[in-house]
């Protein structure tokens, strides 16, 4: 009797869910699942709809612009995103206990269309725009921020300007998390600040790191906005990314190339996130 | 010693705040300034006068009267606002039907479960690029290609919404839903009655992420809609600037004052919805 009744409750409970999920899960299967079914399905055929097994894949590889533009969004990951992690995870130690509107004021440059800050880039780091005209102002050469390997460095700035408040704002919820009396206790023993940091604090933020680390990668694919907008669609060549060329293959309507491109590329993602998980992702305390 | 300490740490604080708004300063007191003057200032860089760009501090003959053309005198500048507006409203209004599917996905155990919030983390950590084609596709397939919908509905049925809310359904006591089944409460009145009122924060904070986020859009209007009356302010500010460089300071500064205003209302859920995202994994 009773495991009847239970069965029944747990189908009830399954109906329920699938009721409440229905109109959502119908709608992230039209616009997003199949959409990315297809692109999986036609990276193995030409445009014309021929079979073509691993060709499109092996042309990509064999591709100088792909190659450059993988080239370039790789060593920005490499690049932007340790550093955005130390400087937010830095930014989140000095502000911890400055008032609220310190902390959030971090917040402002995520809300800030890009479209709108596209003027201020562009006036600051022109070839004739505020920066050097400072530098002329002194007496030191100028520069071609934007027209050099300079720009790649433009590019790794804005993003970190951008996201750096997204990061601190994980790292202040996870440091508020630590529980206090692990550190009384570690003062009792006779740990120094730095031994807490890295046997304490450390070990709790593991997580959040993981998090903050995927999300910072997700958000690093919208440096696309400040490039196009300050650079347009053939930027220098060390600021050409996967994202340029996505764009322009997309003009060119190159859809077997674009399809095996995009399935590549999250495929690379999912790796990434899982070698991240594996490292960070459980919590060690 | 302790009072040195304190100095500095003060004054870095500073230092990072003054980093962090100063371009925002910039463009507030740029607009200010009367078409002459913004171009004087804005016309090395852009159209290639002779010199180096020069920044006065404060704007010599503050003016209010950019904001006053653009807002009252310029139809077609309203009209992309007005775009923006209507994208954002409608977008938001779509994620509506992800708060039933959090509270689904949170509360409730079914076959599958599992996978198909795997499913959903997956896809709200995929960049455009990875989907655009495919969507361009479908869109297509389905005639919405140039049209409102191209840019609402993809954006309406975002997973990033559906797992913030989830994150805050997840801490609603368990006591409580019991306590209310036992009063024979169904399970639509639960919703109604316990789980939106507790998780309001939640979707609060998912509504400011998702206005900054749709306001912001530039890669789908640019793959998606072709029709210039169709664009949101973001498409169409490169374009002030080229047409009427003097306005081009106040226009941006216009397209950011509704996201401004969202975070200044906004922030502490806005805080509140990016914390919970890096705490302990549901």
């Amino acid at each position: 009797m009773r495991t009847l009744r239970s069965s029944g409750a747990r189908r009830r409970e399954a109906l329920a869910g699938y009721l409440f999920l229905l109109p959502s899960l119908i709608g992230v299967c039209v616009f997003l699942v199949s959409p990315m079914a297809d692109t999986v399905r036609r990276s193995f055929f030409s445009v014309a709809g021929e079979w073509r097994g691993w060709e499109n894949y092996q042309t990509l590889m064999g591709n100088a612009s792909f190659r450059l533009a993988a080239g370039n969004t790789a060593r920005f990951l490499a690049i932007a995103i340790p550093l955005l992690l130390l400087l937010s995870l830095g930014a989140a130690l000095a502000v911890r206990r400055a008032p609220a509107f310190v902390k959030s004021s971090f917040l402002v440059p995520l809300a800030l269309p890009v479209a709108s800050l596209a003027l201020i880039w562009r006036l600051l780091f022109d070839s004739q725009g505020l920066i050097n005209a400072a530098l002329d102002a002194m007496g030191v050469g100028t520069a071609a921020f934007l027209d050099s390997g300079a720009s790649f460095w433009v590019l790794v700035g804005s993003y970190i300007w951008k996201n750096a408040g997204f990061g601190m704002v994980l790292f202040l919820a996870a440091l508020a998390n630590v529980p206090q009396n692990l550190y009384e206790a570690a003062q009792l023993d006779g740990a120094g600040r730095f031994q807490q940091f890295c046997c304490i604090t450390l070990p709790h933020l593991y997580p959040t790191l993981f998090v903050t680390a995927v999300l910072s990668v997700v958000n690093a694919f919208k440096v696309f906005r400040e490039a196009y907008l300050v650079a347009g669609n053939y930027p220098h060549e060390q600021m050409y990314l996967l994202q340029h060329l996505f764009n322009n293959w997309f003009l060119r309507l190159d859809v077997d190339k674009l399809c095996a491109a995009a399935t590549l590329t999250a495929l690379v993602l999912a790796a990434l996130i899982a070698l991240l998980q594996k490292f960070w992702g459980r919590s060690r305390v | 010693m302790r009072g040195l300490g304190k100095a500095l740490w003060a004054g870095l604080c500073a230092l990072l705040c003054l980093t962090v708004l100063f371009p925002l300063g910039m463009l507030l007191s740029g607009s200010l300034m009367g078409g002459d003057e913004a171009l004087k200032t804005l016309g090395p860089v852009f159209s290639r006068a002779e010199g180096y760009a020069a920044w006065p501090l404060l704007p010599q003959y503050p003016t209010l009267r950019g904001y006053i053309e653009l807002t009252l005198d310029s139809p077609e500048f309203f009209a992309m606002f007005w775009n923006s507006i209507v994208y954002a409203g409608l977008s938001l209004l779509g994620q509506l039907v992800g708060v039933g599917a959090a509270w689904g996905l949170a509360r409730y155990r079914f076959p599958f479960r599992k996978a198909i919030f795997a499913l959903y983390v997956f896809l709200m950590l995929m960049p455009f690029q990875v989907t655009m084609i495919g969507q361009y596709l479908s869109l297509d397939a389905l005639r919405l290609m140039d049209t409102r919908w191209a840019i609402v509905l993809p954006a309406a049925f975002s997973t990033l919404p559906v797992f913030i809310m989830a994150r805050f359904f997840e801490a609603v006591p368990g006591s409580v839903l019991e306590a209310a089944r036992i009063d024979g409460a169904g399970e639509a009145r639960i919703f109604l009655r316990i789980a939106l009122p507790l998780g309001f924060p939640g979707l609060l904070s998912a509504m400011v992420l998702g206005f900054i986020e749709v306001w912001g859009m530039i890669e789908q209007p640019m793959t998606f809609l072709r029709s210039q009356n169709l664009w949101p302010l973001s498409m169409y500010l490169p374009q002030i600037t080229e047409d009427s460089l003097g306005w081009a300071m106040t226009a941006s500064a216009i397209a950011l004052m509704p996201p401004l205003l969202v975070f200044l209302c906004g922030q502490r859920h806005l805080v509140q919805g990016i914390g919970t995202m890096g705490l302990k994994e549901g």
